[in-house]
């Protein structure tokens, strides 16, 4: 049985965000990292770069698959954990402590869109 | 069997000499210029001849390939290699690329022999043969749709629909041509839904990529309609022909409705590959393209024409009659080993399939997964199948006898995998660390990945 963590919001693709004022702190679920197994390398965006909600803004790869993620808001990217270049298993190891990237949202309407834990924990059934 | 891990360069003892060079030879240092010159010294492994002969035997003892045993890697068709292709490459040998193309006639008939023969095997009309292996040929069929499109003052076409069950090389082929990927969703039956597919369509698509029968081995029989609301929007198909295995002389992906196909000569025309050796993945294009064909120099020369020649003695050995057996028998050996199995492994889809069929773990896995009952196969004598793909099936086994097994090949690999599910169910720690019985064991996948060690030092 996978984590789910309490007050994140989560997508269908298994990111979760983590709200701060208008700034959407984004990661990958327990139950996406443990479906990857070991992961080997983070494809990272830009500072500054803009996606809409449901655009891929990069990618994990593990030792079995790769895999894009998603970003589950729309906005522009403040903030790159870089320490997953060197680190990436820290995904694996803490994957609610290990953020991928923090946006800036356009858009805090999109929020209702995301499920909370108790809806992600059936659909990550 | 033995374990022999050392690299040539472990055995040199300085000195040691295997191989005298004739006295008196000519000393050409003082006719390079300086900046061309080398430095320092060679740094040639000084080993002896036996040294040698024992160093390679001891490596190919550690080798598994098709001339070892049975090797069931879905979606590679690892059929056995003939040894009479090898016989008609000696008689080409002394040719070189550079020479006169009227001393190389006999060359330039086995190109349209060779050209012919896939021409009546697939409904295309010509090949170009310079892709030198599978993606390498969807590159070339790409660029020929592109080219088509731009020939015509249509430059709006910049996406193509590829299924949620393609090969990782579509997209990818795809996205290197320039080209945006739209996916189109399989249904329950693993088959491309047409209703999910009709939205997608319209003057923005240069085409769409399909691979039939898919990866899951399944005939997408709603191809002819397909076809026809792809065209209709102004689109053309591109058949990846991966999985032609089953299809060869029986169906044609030109009478499908497809414009641009590659083969792979390496799979489905019996030459070595998988380490054994270079792939040849020729294109070949409806009547609308020939024009375009020479357009993509995607590699130099006339691509890899010692493969060509293997498959064309293939494909003369076979006759017209036994081509049509290949496939047929590929089919019968697939559906035999699934039939047999699925009472002991879960099967997703239980409609007959082609050449190959996927698994999704066992019934009852007691925590036994996909990986462990790969390795437990190693440890029996088998090559196991492809795992984890297609990603649809988290736990896929992907399994593709050929058609060159006998019953008994398929009779022993059927009551190895039945047992491993006995021992899933009485000793799940035993598949855990599973394999027992080679070289190695489980290497290493996350720490070669994160941290690549890329040289010898």
């Amino acid at each position: 049985m996978s984590k789910i963590v309490e007050g994140l919001l989560y997508s269908e693709s298994h990111e979760w965000v983590k709200v701060d004022g208008g700034v959407a702190i984004i990661g990958v679920s327990d139950f996406a990292q443990a479906e990857m197994g070991d992961i080997t390398y983070v494809d990272l965006p830009s500072e500054d770069d803009e996606f809409a909600a449901g655009e891929s803004f990069g990618a994990l790869e593990s030792v079995k698959a790769s895999s894009e993620l998603y970003c589950p808001v729309s906005g522009r990217v403040v903030a790159v954990n870089s320490d997953l270049e060197d680190a990436p298993e820290a995904i694996n190891e803490d994957p609610y402590g290990a953020w991928i990237i923090k946006v800036e949202m356009s858009d805090n309407s999109e929020l209702s869109k995301l499920m909370n834990a108790a809806a992600y924990e059936q659909a990550a059934k | 069997m033995k374990y022999y891990d050392r690299l040539v360069f472990e055995l040199s003892k300085p000195g040691r000499i295997g191989f005298s060079l004739p006295e008196g030879g000519a000393d050409l240092s003082a006719e390079l210029p300086a900046n061309i010159a080398r430095q320092s010294a060679l740094g040639l492994p000084e080993v002896s001849e036996v040294d040698v002969v024992r160093h390679y035997t001891n490596l190919s003892q550690m080798n598994f390939g098709v001339d070892t045993g049975f090797y069931p890697l879905g979606s590679c068709t690892m059929k056995y290699n003939p040894k009479i292709n090898e016989e008609v490459v000696p008689q080409f040998n002394g040719i070189h690329p550079l020479q006169p193309a009227c001393t190389t006639e006999g060359v330039n008939e086995v190109y349209e022999k060779m050209d012919a023969a896939l021409a009546a095997i697939t409904g295309m009309k010509h090949f170009t043969f310079l892709p030198c292996a599978g993606a390498h040929g969807e590159l070339t069929g790409l660029m020929l749709i592109r080219e088509y499109h731009m020939s015509r003052g249509d430059l709006a076409r910049t996406k193509i629909i590829v299924p949620d069950s393609a090969h990782g090389t579509n997209p990818a082929s795809a996205a290197v041509c320039g080209l945006e990927i739209v996916v189109v969703k399989s249904k329950e039956n693993g088959l491309v839904d047409v209703e999910d597919l009709k939205p997608l369509l319209g003057p923005d698509i240069a085409g769409i990529m399909m691979t039939n029968p898919n990866t899951l081995g399944l005939f997408e029989h709603d191809i002819k309609e397909i076809a026809e609301l792809v065209h209709e929007c102004g689109g053309l198909l591109y058949y990846d022909g991966a999985n032609m295995n089953p299809l060869m002389g029986v169906v044609r992906p030109g009478d499908m409705g497809f414009d641009v196909m590659h083969l792979n000569l390496h799979k489905t025309f019996s030459t070595p590959h998988g380490g054994g050796g270079p792939g040849s993945g020729p294109v070949g294009v409806a009547d609308k393209l020939v024009p375009f064909l020479q357009t993509p120099r995607v590699s130099g020369f006339h691509g890899n024409f010692g493969v060509i020649l293997r498959a064309y003695a293939y494909i003369l050995m076979l006759g017209k009659e036994n081509v049509k057996m290949a496939g047929r028998l590929a089919t019968l050996g697939a559906n035999y080993i699934k039939e047999s199995l699925k009472d002991c492994y879960k099967l997703p889809i239980p409609t007959v399939c082609k050449h190959e069929f996927v698994f999704d773990g066992l019934l009852n896995d007691n925590g036994v997964t996909t990986l462990d009952v790969a390795k437990r196969l190693l440890d029996y004598g088998f090559h196991a199948p492809t795992i984890y793909f297609p990603l649809l099936f988290h736990q896929a086994i992907m399994i593709e006898p050929t058609e060159t097994e006998s019953l008994e090949t398929l009779d022993a690999f059927i009551e190895v995998m039945r047992k491993i599910a006995a021992e899933a169910a009485e000793d799940p720690e035993m598949l855990h660390s599973a394999p027992h019985n080679t070289p190695i064991g489980r290497p290493d996948e996350t720490t070669a990945a994160r941290q690549p060690k890329l040289k010898f030092a």
